[in-house]
């Protein structure tokens, strides 16, 4: 139940949402507001003289060769960090909701990655695959696999997705062992009696079910692979070897932080922001419309 | 269409033991009711049939063959639950077909069986809704129509009637039975109603405590109760008990309020003094002259046709009847119809019958 409280006064309650209101203005509409800004912006190399181009940072980027491969990298990146933690949650979930003994323990060190720094789970992932200090690196190369990723783009690419899906599969996982369950005991009981063996009743019943929460955890797990996978990039491969791990995010961080390009990094940002105010759309209204089984 | 055989199936969840060693069996095309309280394991024995619990040891044999390895999937069984546990995600149509789509039948043999089933419950305009657009009855119907089109041995119902209202219940209680005889399918149906169990069944299984109190038809039990829980069990309102003594050489009983009730079916075993309890139904007490056992009424439950008198006996003893007319006085005197007594030990609480 709604409760609703109608209050006599004008002042009292735009008082009681100043607080709110001033911290949206203040740590988002001003930021992003000023990323517009400076996104129509040049600056030359010494800072000294700023220009109005209107549009030119935009077309820049597009016509941009490494921004198109930084685009492409996300892509990639995205794509597989969404794939790898979904496909590993839902794999662990299921193991999870069937076993009994033991199932806490199990549970809880799942959700542990959760609790991680970014930079500490990079920092853990290094010293499993570094060539030379690393655990599995050292095994690889002793089995005779050329394994560097220093060098190496594809391996590059392939130890970070790893870290950071890795960060993200005890979040879903959680979500996933909610929506399991949630499916009446009946239900599979009534599909087991109805002849499905485990693997079909996984495919026609219990799959199907979970569709709404596995969607609902897609849309948040690329938007965390998409913006939130700064740290593990950054603490890992700082976006090399030669631009093979450089996301979109990352991307605005060399140009703008490293490189001092203010207008193409601010640019940049407002594509990012404009992306994931597409997401969160896509994530409200699908919310709206979401089937409630 | 099979014979159902439960040969000493005993069950327990670690120390706990809900099954002490069932036996039944059922033939081909019957229907079986088993009734008891919650927690006598009746939903267990069905489950252990279904092949949804494996039971700690006894066999479950299905037209002669022990299916107790098998999976449910194996055991061609259909099963209709108290949830009605439909697949939220499918339409009612996908509902009914899904066993069909898993048995590989042909496309128009599965259209076939899933019209013939919608017709025969009146859901044939309800195929391509979803189980969320349906009311309880509707679902309910879904649920036996996804039992029937498998042309199943055996139906199973776990208390599919209990999460409609009084009005559908009835309904939709005849209409099983009705059903249940035009195809013939052997069936086993548990309910914690002694009412449904009644109507329902050709024969009866009363469960108490893991055991099977009593297993008799309809009739047999409410007539006949094999102890006095199937006795207090089967029946509305419950039957009275009267703790009494055996005298007159067994052809008579002595309430404890010195009232001495004859019986009509002749003497109990065990002689003078034997301590027992005197069952009788509400509705095998007559209204007398001054002569019967006094009941002060504290209770008047007019019903129309008759009504219920709760109250007690002189030496305190609660006791029910039923009596035909509008009856609001204080006070009535009440006498048993002759046969209708029944005699159980004091302290077993087993039947006794006449002669032995």
């Amino acid at each position: 139940m709604r409760k609703k409280v109608i209050f006599r006064g004008v002042a009292l309650p735009y008082l009681l949402l100043v607080p709110q209101l001033a911290v949206t203005i203040v740590f988002f509409f001003w930021p992003a507001g000023m990323a517009v800004w400076q996104s129509t912006l040049r600056q030359d190399a010494f800072g000294l003289r700023t220009e109005f181009v209107a549009f030119e940072n935009f077309l820049d980027l597009f016509g941009d060769a490494l921004y198109l491969n930084a685009a492409w990298n996300t892509v990639i990146f995205s794509s597989s960090v969404a794939a790898l933690a979904l496909g590993a949650a839902l794999f662990l979930a299921v193991q999870a909701d069937k076993q009994i003994r033991g199932a806490g323990l199990y549970k809880t060190l799942l959700i542990w990655p959760y609790a991680v720094a970014p930079a500490l789970a990079a920092v853990l992932w290094l010293f499993i695959f570094h060539p030379s200090i690393g655990l599995v690196g050292r095994a690889f190369g002793a089995i005779g696999i050329d394994w560097d990723y220093r060098v190496n783009g594809g391996q590059a690419m392939t130890m970070v997705v790893i870290a950071a899906a890795w960060k993200q599969v005890s979040y879903n996982f959680i979500f996933f062992l909610a929506g399991l369950q949630s499916i009446p005991t009946s239900v599979l009981e009534a599909a087991a009696i109805d002849g499905a063996r485990p693997f079909r009743r996984f495919w026609t019943v219990i799959f199907p079910l979970l569709s709404p929460t596995a969607f609902f955890l897609l849309v948040v797990n690329l938007v965390y692979a998409f913006f939130d996978t700064f740290g593990v990039i950054h603490a890992l491969t700082r976006g090399g070897p030669g631009n093979a791990t450089e996301t979109l995010i990352y991307k605005v961080y060399v140009d703008g932080v490293q490189n001092l390009n203010f207008g193409s990094s601010a640019a940049q940002s407002v594509i990012l922001m404009v992306i994931v105010i597409a997401l969160t759309a896509v994530q409200f209204r699908f919310i709206e419309r979401r089937v409630h089984y | 269409m099979a014979s159902l055989d439960i040969k000493g199936v005993q069950k327990s969840f670690g120390a706990t033991r809900v099954l002490h060693g069932i036996d039944l069996a059922i033939a081909d095309g019957e229907m079986v009711v088993i009734v008891g309280a919650s927690g006598c394991g009746k939903s267990t024995l069905l489950r252990i049939v279904a092949g949804l619990e494996t039971p700690t040891s006894g066999q479950v044999m299905i037209d002669g063959l022990d299916v107790t390895p098998l999976e449910p999937a194996d055991r061609d069984i259909a099963m209709v639950f108290q949830t009605y546990a439909l697949y939220p995600h499918m339409t009612v149509f996908d509902n009914m077909a899904y066993g069909l789509k898993i048995r590989g039948l042909p496309k128009a043999e599965i259209r076939q069986r899933v019209q013939e089933a919608a017709e025969l419950l009146s859901i044939g305009q309800l195929l391509e809704r979803k189980p969320r657009q349906l009311s309880g009855g509707q679902r309910q119907r879904v649920a036996m129509g996804r039992a029937i089109v498998r042309h199943p041995k055996l139906f199973l119902f776990d208390e599919p009637l209990s999460n409609l209202d009084a009005k559908l219940r009835v309904q939709m209680r005849a209409e099983i039975r009705r059903l249940q005889k035009r195809l013939a399918v052997t069936s086993l149906f548990v309910t914690h109603d002694q009412v449904e169990a009644m109507t329902l069944g050709d024969r009866l299984v009363v469960m108490h405590e893991g055991r099977a109190a009593q297993v008799g038809t309809p009739m047999e039990v409410w007539s006949k109760p094999a102890d006095t829980y199937v006795a207090s069990f089967i029946g509305s309102p419950a039957m009275n008990f009267l703790p009494a003594t055996l005298v007159d050489g067994g052809a008579a009983a002595r309430l404890s309020g010195g009232t001495v009730w004859r019986f009509a079916d002749g003497a109990r075993p065990g002689g003078e003094g034997r301590p027992v309890t005197i069952g009788i139904r509400p509705e095998h007490l007559q209204q007398v002259g001054a002569d019967g056992l006094a009941l002060t009424v504290d209770l008047a439950e007019p019903l129309g046709s008759e009504t219920v008198l709760h109250g007690r006996l002189a030496d305190g003893t609660a006791l029910t009847a039923r009596v035909p007319g509008v009856a609001g006085q204080a006070g009535v005197a009440l006498a048993p119809e002759p046969g209708a007594l029944h005699v159980f030990d004091a302290e077993t609480g087993r039947r006794i019958d006449p002669g032995h």
